[in-house]
C-alpha cells in the first residue's frame, strides 16, 4: 500500500523532458523542460497522424508484406529528416504503416514522404580528407559570420543563442564577446563538436549537438568554403559508443558510384566459409560493367550506401574489383542487420508507391484549448461529487473523499509509469471515473447503515459491511474492465487512450476502496474507542 | 443525516407495462427519425475530409466560406460554427454511391485550405485541425466497430452467465441491448454526430448499465437465499428497493462528472458527453424498470434451481399473469 503511494508519487515528480521544438527560423533544437510525465496523445499536443498502404491501383504488388518492410524502410529514414523527437512509425495489420509525428502540423509537408520514391546511391567517401583539412577554414567562415564558442565548447549561432535565451538560460552565460578575432590555436566552432570517425571522411557528432551542426554546416557562409566535389551527409541512424550517443556525419563525394535503378537484387545470408552475415547483390548488365571500371580505381576506399539522402551503416571497404555480382561484408553483425541492409538495398531497386489512406493534423492550438476546457471539466466534477459526498455521508463522505485523492494519485501515477499516452477522450474517460469511482465506496457505505440498521455493532457492521459488499463491486467492475479491453483491441490511438484510462482508472478505485477506505474506516473506529453509535 | 429512500418500498415490477410504454414511445419515434434522416456518422465511418478552421475576423461567416470555396470549385461541403462564433469545421463526406480513389480525401483537405488562406488570407486563417479518411479505412472501421460490440456483448453474456446463471445473463444483456437503442434513439433526436469516440460512449454506456444491473442482481442473489420462502416477484422488488439508494447515488456523481465535461469540456468532446450523460440516465432506468422485470419473465418461464426453492408461482401483490 505505502508502496504504490510512494510509487505513484513518484513517477508524477515533474522531471526533465528533452523536446524537440522548431524555432521560428525553421531551425529544429533540443529543449529540456520540467513538466509532469505523462505522455501527451496528438490530439492534445498537436500532431500528425497518417495511415499508409502500398498503391496497388496500378496492378497488385508481387510481394505485398515484403514491399510494405521496404516501405517501411523508406519511411523511417525520411521522417528522420522532420527532425521530430519521439515519431512512431509502425506496421500495423497485414497492409498499412501507421506514422505518427508530434508537432508537425502542414499536411503538405506529409506528402514528401510518401509521393517521393526511394532513392538508393553508392558513393565514395572522401579518401583525400578534403573535409578534414578544410575545417580551420570553416571554422574561420563561422566565427566571421557571427557563431560563437561557448565556454563549453559548443558553439551558438546568433539564432541559436535567441532560441537558448527563451527556453534554457543555463547555457548563455559563458558565451563569450562576439567580435573575438579567430586564431587557429582557438576551438573552431565547428570542429569542436566532431570527432575523427574510424572510417575516412567519418566523423562522430554528440546527438545532443546533431541539429545544431546540422545548422552550422547548411549556414551560407560555411557552404561557400565547403571543399569542391564533397558533401556531408548524416547518417541514417545515431550509434552509441558507451554511455553516449553519437550520429555520424561523412564526407562523401558529390558523384555517385551507382544508383538504385542499376541494381537488381540483394539478398542477405551466412557465409559458409566464414559463418558470418553477409549481403549479396546482383547489379544489371550496364550496372555491373560500370562498377567494375569503378571499383577497380578505388580498392581499398570506402563505399558508403546511402537511402534518401542518409548513409545507412559505416561504409564498407572496396576489397577488389567487381563485376555483376558483388557482396557486403558485415563483419560480426547478425542476420537480422544483413537483412536489414539487404532490404535498404531492395527499397532503392524496387520502389513501393504508397498511398495515404488516412490523415488527422490537429494543430498545436486545439490541443491546448482542449487541455484547459478538460482540466476545468475535471476539477469542476471533482468539487461536485466532493461536495455530494460530504453531504451525503458526513465524516464518512470525508474517507471517501481522502480514498477518491488516492484514487486521483493513483490513476495519474498508473498512467505515468505504464507509459500510457493520454488523449482527449482519455481525458474525457479520466473525469467521467472520477463520478464512478466513488461507487466502490457508496456499496460499502449503503452496506455498512444497511448493517447497522439490522442492529449490529459499529465495528461488526463496518467489517460485514466490506465482507458483503465485496461481490457486487467485482462483478460489477469485471464487466466494464470487459468491454474496456474490447474498447482497447479495436480502437484507434485517441479511443485506445480512453480504454487505457478507463482500465487504469478502475483497477485503482478497486485498490482504493479495498484498502484505502477499509484502513481509514479502522483508525476511525478505533479514534473513537467505545463510542456506540457510527453516524454513516 | 442524510438518507435518500431509507427502506424505500416501491412497487416497481407492478410499473413495468408503463415502462416499457415509455421506453417505446422514446424509442420508436427516434428509430423513425433515424430511418428518415439518417445516422449523422462522422467521416471516420464514411470516408471523407473534415477540416476546421479558426478566424480571426470576426465578419466572416459560413456564408462567406461557403463562397469562397465555391469559387474554387469546392461544394457540397457542409459547414458549421463549432463551439464558437470564429470556429468553423467544414465537413465533406465520401458519397457511397461514387467509387473514390484513396487519395481524393486527402487533395480535398489541401484544397479547402488552399481556397480559404487565398480568400481571406494567410492571418485571418488558423487551421486548427485536418482529417481526411480514405473510402477503405471507413468501411474497415465500420465493421470493426459492429464486430467490437457484439463481441463485447458475447464477452459479458459469458461473463454472467459464469459468475450467476444464463437467465441473469440474458436479462442483463436486453436490458442493456435496451440503453444501447436508446441511446442511438436519443443521438437521432440531436443528430449528434457519430464519431468513433462516440462509439467508445456507447461501449462505456454498456458497462456502465450492467455495472448498475449486476448490484442489482448481486443482490437478488443473495436475498434468494436469504429469503427461501419468499416468491421471486417480491424478491425483485426487495432487491431493487435496497440497492436503490446506491443506485441513485452513483449514477448522481456520475451524471455530474459528465455534466461538468458537457458544458466545460469543449465542442469537441461534447458529442461523448451528451451521449455519455444520456447513456447513464437511461442506464439507471433500464436497471431498474426494465432488466428485473426481463428477469422475472425469463423466471417464470424457466424457473431457474434457486427460484425452485422461493415459490414461482403468483402470491401476494403479483399480477397473475
Amino acid at each position: 500500500m505505502a508502496i504504490l503511494v510512494v510509487a505513484s508519487i513518484v513517477s508524477l515528480v515533474p522531471r526533465d523532458v528533452t523536446i524537440r521544438v522548431r524555432g521560428e527560423s525553421g531551425r529544429m533544437r533540443d529543449t529540456t523542460v520540467k513538466r509532469v510525465p505523462i505522455k501527451q496523445g496528438l490530439d492534445l499536443q498537436g500532431g500528425i497522424h497518417l495511415a499508409l498502404e502500398i498503391d496497388q491501383t496500378g496492378g497488385p504488388v508481387a510481394d505485398p508484406s515484403g514491399a510494405l518492410d521496404r516501405a517501411l524502410t523508406v519511411v523511417r529514414s525520411r521522417v528522420d529528416e522532420f527532425g521530430v523527437a519521439e515519431p512512431l512509425i509502425q506496421r500495423v495489420g497485414a497492409d498499412r504503416i501507421v506514422v505518427e509525428l508530434a508537432g508537425i502540423t502542414e499536411p503538405g509537408r506529409a506528402k514528401q514522404i510518401v509521393e517521393r520514391s526511394a532513392f538508393l546511391e553508392w558513393r565514395i567517401t572522401d579518401t583525400e580528407n578534403l573535409f578534414r583539412d578544410a575545417l580551420p577554414t570553416i571554422d574561420a567562415a563561422l566565427v566571421r559570420a557571427g557563431v560563437r564558442v561557448t565556454a563549453g565548447g559548443r558553439a551558438a549561432t546568433p539564432t541559436a543563442l535567441e532560441q537558448l535565451l527563451g527556453g534554457d538560460t543555463a547555457e548563455t552565460a559563458d558565451t563569450t564577446v562576439a567580435d573575438t578575432a579567430y586564431s587557429p590555436d582557438q576551438p573552431g566552432p565547428l570542429s569542436t563538436m566532431l570527432y575523427t570517425g574510424s572510417v575516412p571522411g567519418e566523423f562522430l557528432v554528440p546527438e545532443e549537438d546533431f541539429l545544431l551542426v546540422d545548422s552550422l554546416v547548411h549556414m551560407p557562409e560555411a557552404q561557400r568554403v565547403m571543399p569542391r566535389g564533397r558533401e556531408l551527409i548524416w547518417a541514417s541512424e545515431p550509434i552509441s559508443q558507451g554511455a553516449r550517443s553519437y550520429r555520424p556525419l561523412y564526407s562523401v563525394n558529390t558523384r555517385s558510384v551507382l544508383t538504385g535503378e542499376e541494381l537488381s537484387d540483394a539478398r542477405a545470408t551466412i557465409d559458409p566459409t566464414s559463418n558470418q552475415a553477409i549481403v549479396l547483390f546482383e547489379l544489371t548488365r550496364s550496372g555491373g560493367r560500370k562498377f567494375r571500371n569503378e571499383t577497380r580505381q578505388h580498392v581499398g576506399d570506402y563505399m558508403a550506401i546511402m537511402l534518401d539522402g542518409r548513409v545507412f551503416r559505416q561504409p564498407p571497404v572496396i576489397r577488389s574489383e567487381i563485376g555483376r555480382n558483388g557482396q557486403i561484408e558485415l563483419g560480426n553483425a547478425s542476420l537480422q542487420d544483413a537483412q536489414d541492409l539487404a532490404l535498404v538495398l531492395r527499397a532503392g531497386a524496387l520502389p513501393a508507391p504508397l498511398v495515404i489512406v488516412e490523415e488527422r493534423a490537429v494543430g498545436p492550438s486545439l490541443g491546448r484549448d482542449s487541455i484547459r476546457q478538460g482540466q476545468r471539466a475535471g476539477i469542476a466534477a471533482l468539487i461536485l461529487v466532493i461536495g455530494v459526498m460530504l453531504l451525503y455521508y458526513r465524516i464518512a463522505g470525508g474517507l471517501a473523499v481522502m480514498a477518491l485523492a488516492f484514487y486521483v494519485l493513483f490513476t495519474l501515477g498508473g498512467l505515468a509509469s505504464f507509459g500510457a499516452t493520454l488523449t482527449l477522450p482519455g481525458m474525457a474517460g479520466f473525469i467521467l471515473s472520477l463520478g464512478m469511482a466513488v461507487d466502490a465506496n457508496v456499496l460499502i457505505f449503503e452496506r455498512i447503515r444497511e448493517e447497522i440498521q439490522l442492529g449490529k455493532t459499529p465495528r461488526v457492521a463496518v467489517d460485514q459491511g466490506f465482507e458483503h459488499a465485496m461481490p457486487a463491486i467485482i462483478d460489477s467492475n469485471v464487466t466494464t474492465v470487459i468491454t474496456a479491453a474490447f474498447l482497447f483491441q479495436f480502437g484507434t490511438g485517441p479511443v485506445r487512450g480512453f480504454a487505457v484510462t478507463l482500465i487504469v482508472g478502475i483497477l485503482a478505485s478497486l485498490i482504493t476502496a479495498v484498502f484505502v477506505t477499509k484502513t481509514f474506516f479502522l483508525i476511525w473506529l478505533q479514534r473513537r474507542g467505545t463510542a456506540q453509535e457510527l453516524q454513516i | 443525516m442524510l438518507r435518500l429512500f431509507n427502506q424505500a418500498n416501491f412497487e416497481f415490477l407492478a410499473r413495468r407495462r408503463v415502462a416499457y410504454g415509455l421506453t417505446l414511445a422514446f424509442v420508436i419515434p427516434g428509430l423513425l427519425l433515424l430511418g428518415i434522416r439518417g445516422l449523422n456518422t462522422s467521416i471516420e465511418f464514411t470516408g471523407g475530409t473534415l477540416v476546421q478552421i479558426h478566424v480571426s475576423d470576426s465578419a466572416i461567416r459560413t456564408a462567406d466560406i461557403r463562397q469562397a470555396l465555391a469559387t474554387t470549385g469546392i461544394e457540397a461541403a457542409e459547414i458549421q460554427t463549432f463551439g464558437a462564433p470564429d470556429e468553423f469545421v467544414i465537413r465533406a463526406r465520401l458519397d457511397p454511391r461514387v467509387e473514390v480513389s484513396e487519395e481524393t480525401t486527402q487533395e480535398t483537405g489541401v484544397a479547402v485550405r488552399d481556397a480559404l488562406t487565398g480568400a481571406f488570407g494567410e492571418d485571418v486563417i488558423r487551421v486548427d485541425r485536418v482529417e481526411a479518411v480514405g473510402p477503405k479505412v471507413g468501411s474497415e472501421l465500420r465493421e470493426r466497430t459492429l464486430m467490437a460490440l457484439l463481441l463485447a456483448f458475447g464477452a459479458i453474456f459469458l461473463v454472467i452467465w459464469f459468475r450467476y446463471e444464463w437467465r441473469f445473463s440474458l436479462a442483463a444483456v436486453l436490458a442493456t441491448l435496451h440503453d444501447i437503442v436508446a441511446t442511438v434513439a436519443f443521438a437521432a433526436y440531436l443528430n449528434l454526430e457519430v464519431s468513433l469516440v462516440v462509439v467508445a460512449a456507447l461501449l462505456t454506456i454498456i458497462g456502465y448499465s450492467l455495472n448498475d444491473t449486476i448490484v442489482t442482481f448481486d443482490r437478488v442473489r443473495e436475498n434468494l437465499k436469504k429469503y427461501k420462502r419468499d416468491n421471486i416477484y417480491e424478491i425483485l422488488n426487495r432487491s431493487i428497493n435496497e440497492t436503490l439508494p446506491r443506485t441513485v447515488l452513483t449514477s448522481g456523481t456520475t451524471v455530474m462528472a459528465t455534466t461538468a465535461l458537457l458544458i466545460l469540456g469543449g465542442p469537441v468532446i461534447r458529442p461523448f458527453a451528451w451521449v455519455m450523460t444520456f447513456g447513464i440516465v437511461t442506464g439507471t432506468f433500464s436497471s431498474i424498470f426494465i432488466a428485473s422485470p426481463i428477469l422475472w419473465s425469463v423466471e417464470r418461464r424457466w424457473p431457474g434451481e434457486d427460484v425452485r426453492g422461493a415459490r414461482t408461482i403468483a402470491a401476494k401483490g403479483a399480477p397473475a399473469t
